[in-house]
């Protein structure tokens, strides 16, 4: 029964393999390279054999001539994308877009928010619910709008330091000019620098 | 060369933060609580002297308190998060290399810098973060940082230094002098628990500690208490770290505001918990493969009947997703809850971390399901950043969540919120 059975499985089949006669129309042999020079060894043997039959001993000086020869006209169509139409004449000029906070505020780290409740410097153009800008990096100088703590209050006022003392004054007529008394507990908080106001 | 690197510690830094902006707590007796009001986390000089101690529960110095009208304020970590951000990006400017140790301390390295007197060098940042955050801080510095930190602590108990207490710039027999004085205890990496052994073998203040050779402590004790012998001695063991590390646990706890006894309420707690470590988890990009949890009653009552436990529970896949955590939480927390007690603290740990980059996937987990995951995290995460903490929360974390943590007396966020900013009275 054995002996009858056509082996299907096995053993050696007549015209399996490569065809002799490729490209190259000679032996061929299995080197390893490592994976990113493949594509261009394999470009540059192609370009080799286009023409002509390799010949086995060429110099490989004659064989780089050869292939620069024959692929110094080639220019790939295109290599990334153009827009059509006029190029951005500004595309050099592209600055970051203005932020308020850099207009008001110079020293992050130092600076806080205060909420005004009141009208003592309206004059100055500091009006009820008006936002201050603080920065306490700031010295305070004669003539500064300042953030006062006066007995455990906040308070902003224009500071005006002299021999006699000091006293802070209010920039609205109806309000009297503060004295700081000795027995007062007081404290300049931080330099006022700017102010916002949201009119919706 | 030898180093040197500075460390700078804010002074009682929380009760600080809340007299900037409060300045009717100047010298008063304040006191900071822990979350739920549960106990004294920070001390003004006035409340130390009364004799609050840090660490203990309201409770118990609440007579003490009432006695001498001690002001207790509520934590407001959204307040001391952003003034702690404001003191150490001023402190960056004074040394390339800075390593943030902690909410209120930081190194700073000034090893080769071309100054003359690093001590006048130190003093100038103090006034600097005073002026610019109104926080006062004291700077110690030392060849290494074990030295700087004692250097921080001699500043900040002997008003003499003004601030500053420079080593660097010490007589050696002044500085053993100093060594001398203090309880090993005291030591930076020395605990409550390596104190009592070290005095067994007749080390009892830090210069003991410093004239010892280290290699005769090596089979009894750490390495690491031998290279803070090292330290003493001149010798850099523990560098800056400048970039900060992944961490490698993540966890939640609260005190409740009353004491739990339902199983549903524990369950919307614990959620909750899960849903703010998750959250963490993924601000750091990555990933917990166990979950731990606990409940417990409260260690102080004594006369109601107490019961803690816990259980860790490995997961199947590394996670960061609050569904499925929270699911594993659940499941863990009715293995461990017991009907009949009053429950006072739960919390998760979250351990076994890992980046992204790490990440093993399960070979059986669908790969779409983890996109969907991702994608359903950060919305999450994006629409709460943009729209508000809780604008979207986990159902499971309950709505109305009456065991909710007391903050009776926290201060307004008045640097982080419009609604919440100083007000200056215009009516004088």
């Amino acid at each position: 029964m054995m002996a009858d059975t056509i082996r299907t499985h096995g053993g050696r089949r007549s015209g399996a393999g490569r065809k002799p006669g490729n490209s190259i129309a000679q032996p061929t042999t299995v080197i390893r390279v490592p994976v990113n020079t493949a594509k261009v060894i394999k470009n540059f043997v192609s370009t080799l054999t286009e023409d002509r039959p390799l010949q086995t001993h060429a110099k490989l000086s004659e064989l780089i001539q050869f292939v620069r020869a024959k692929q110094h006209t080639v220019f790939p169509l295109y290599t990334s994308k153009v827009a059509a139409g006029f190029p951005s004449p500004a595309d050099d000029h592209v600055e970051q877009r203005l932020n308020p906070s850099d207009y008001l505020v110079e020293n992050d780290a130092a600076t806080f928010f205060v909420r005004v409740k009141g009208d003592s410097m309206t004059e100055a153009g500091i009006f009820d619910n008006d936002v201050l800008v603080i920065d306490r990096s700031r010295t305070q100088q004669n003539g500064d709008i300042v953030l006062a703590i006066l007995d455990g209050e906040f308070t902003v006022k224009i500071l005006e330091q002299s021999k006699k003392g000091v006293t802070l004054i209010p920039a609205n007529r109806n309000y009297s000019v503060i004295e700081i008394k000795e027995e007062q507990s007081f404290e300049i908080w931080g330099v006022v620098t700017g102010s916002m106001r949201k009119f919706k | 060369m030898n180093h040197s690197i500075a460390l700078v510690d804010c002074n009682n830094f929380y009760v600080s933060c809340e007299r900037v902006f409060n300045p009717k707590l100047k010298n008063k007796p304040v006191v900071v609580l822990s979350n739920n009001d549960g106990c004294a986390v920070a001390r003004s000089e006035e409340a130390k002297a009364l004799g609050v101690r840090m660490g203990e529960p309201w409770f118990q110095f609440k007579h003490l308190a009432e006695r001498h009208n001690i002001i207790t304020c509520s934590s407001n970590y959204a307040l001391y998060a952003d003034m702690s951000d404001r003191v150490m990006s001023i402190l960056s400017k004074f040394s390339p290399n800075q390593e943030i140790y902690s909410i209120d301390e930081c190194f700073l390295d000034f090893t080769g810098f071309y100054k003359d007197d690093l001590t006048t060098y130190a003093q100038k940042i103090c006034r600097c973060i005073q002026q610019q955050t109104g926080l006062s801080v004291c700077i110690g510095i030392g060849t290494s940082k074990t030295l700087a930190k004692l250097a921080n602590y001699i500043a900040k108990k002997n008003l003499s230094f003004q601030g500053v207490c420079n080593f660097n710039a010490m007589a050696i027999q002044e500085q053993n002098k100093w060594l001398h004085k203090i309880k090993v205890g005291k030591v930076w990496g020395i605990g409550k628990q390596l104190a009592p052994k070290l005095q067994q073998i007749g080390i009892y203040n830090i210069d003991d500690l410093k004239n010892i050779n280290p290699s005769i402590l090596d089979l009894q004790f750490s390495v690491s208490l031998k290279k803070t012998i090292y330290e003493l001695n001149n010798i850099v063991c523990f560098k800056l770290e400048e970039a900060t590390a992944q961490k490698k646990q993540i966890s939640c706890s609260r005190s409740f505001g009353v004491l739990i006894t339902s199983f549903k309420s524990l369950e919307q707690s614990i959620a909750l918990y899960v849903s703010r470590a998750a959250e963490k988890l993924r601000r750091q990009n990555s990933y917990t493969g166990s979950i731990h949890i606990y409940i417990c009653t409260s260690p102080f009552n004594k006369k109601e009947s107490c019961y803690e436990n816990s259980v860790t529970i490995p997961l199947p896949e590394q996670t960061d997703n609050t569904l499925t955590l929270i699911q594993f939480s659940s499941f863990g927390l009715r293995k461990i809850y017991r009907n009949g007690y009053k429950y006072q603290k739960a919390g998760v740990i979250l351990s076994k971390i890992v980046s992204s980059k790490e990440r093993q996937s399960d070979l059986f987990s669908k790969k779409d399901k983890q996109k969907k995951s991702d994608s359903l995290m950060a919305a999450l995460d994006q629409i709460n950043a943009l729209m508000g903490k809780k604008v979207l929360i986990i159902a499971a974390e309950g709505i109305t969540q009456s065991w909710k943590m007391r903050q009776s007396n926290m201060s307004p966020r008045y640097t982080t919120n419009w609604n919440d900013l100083i007000v200056a009275s215009q009516f004088i």
